[in-house]
């Protein structure tokens, strides 16, 4: 059962760094008014939500076979992971919300830096939490892990970040190609030959 | 089931590795789900690109025909 653990703490921890990337990504929208930089913060927060719904189902079917239930809603870990995953949850829905795209951007970029900053107190506060069931493998300070296991989890760790990694640059290499043929569009046959992008949550 | 546990030993076979299993097909389905997606949306791109291509060659023939009736006027 423990080989569950190779793969549910890596995406966790992966996606809550991915969470934070995403914020520090927006300081540069906010910075520049470059959108590029939005696109970014865009890409590693929806990347880092994929990678922290496999946390949370990983976890969970761990947890099952470990404590006999899917979830325990007094464990302060648990709980809060699952508020760090709800809150960047509504990341896309208030993109959405607002159709202006500079607003939007401008927005999502306030809400990625300030939920980004809660994700490190966040872990702070459990770390500081007394009571809880679920095991601390990983503390401020050190790793309580056997040396095979932690060869063994660090290459695991090493991997999920590889592919996080991967997956955003071509996430965003498929996005940047598609506003490149938008654009050349425009400025070969007009603005006319575009077919307006609608209200999306993704930057345009 | 005892036909994939046959022909895959490495399986973990104990009262909880029905768990294991389950944590890395979740893992591994939602990576496939995304790759899916994301070969969808590459597709689409591709379509674009092509009607890109078909617009700017029939652009440029308009092009060149109203160029040929102009040199015509001419002479």
């Amino acid at each position: 059962m423990q080989k569950i653990f190779y793969i549910h703490v890596p995406l966790a921890i992966v996606s809550l760094c991915g969470f934070i990337f995403g914020g520090l990504l927006a300081i540069g929208y906010l910075r520049t008014g470059d959108r590029a930089w939005d696109m970014r913060s865009y890409v590693a927060i929806h990347m880092a939500l994929i990678f922290g719904v496999g946390g949370l189902i990983t976890g969970s079917i761990w947890a099952k076979a470990s404590w006999g239930h899917w979830w325990v809603w007094n464990e302060p870990t648990l709980v809060s992971y699952l508020i760090v995953l709800l809150l960047f949850a509504t990341y896309q829905p208030l993109r959405f919300s607002i159709e202006d795209p500079e607003r939007q951007s401008r927005y999502a970029s306030v809400f990625a830096i300030v939920a980004g900053a809660f994700v490190p107190l966040n872990y702070l506060a459990v770390s500081l939490a007394t009571a809880y069931v679920h095991p601390r493998v990983l503390t401020l300070t050190s790793a309580n892990l056997p040396p095979a296991m932690a060869l063994v989890f660090v290459v695991s760790l090493a991997g999920i970040a590889l592919l996080y990694v991967t997956l955003w640059k071509f996430e965003m290499a498929s996005k940047n190609a598609r506003s490149q043929v938008r654009r050349l569009r425009r400025s070969l046959l007009g603005d006319d030959a575009v077919r307006p992008v609608g209200r999306s949550a993704a930057p345009s | 089931m005892s036909l994939l546990i046959a022909s895959a030993p490495a399986l973990p076979l104990g009262t909880s590795g029905k768990y294991v299993a389950a944590a890395y097909i979740v893992f591994v389905v939602l990576i496939l789900a995304y790759v899916a997606i994301m070969a969808i949306r590459a597709q689409r791109l591709e379509q674009e690109l092509n009607e890109l291509r078909r617009d700017v060659d029939a652009a440029r023939a308009a092009g060149d025909a109203a160029a040929d009736r102009e040199r015509e006027a001419v002479l």
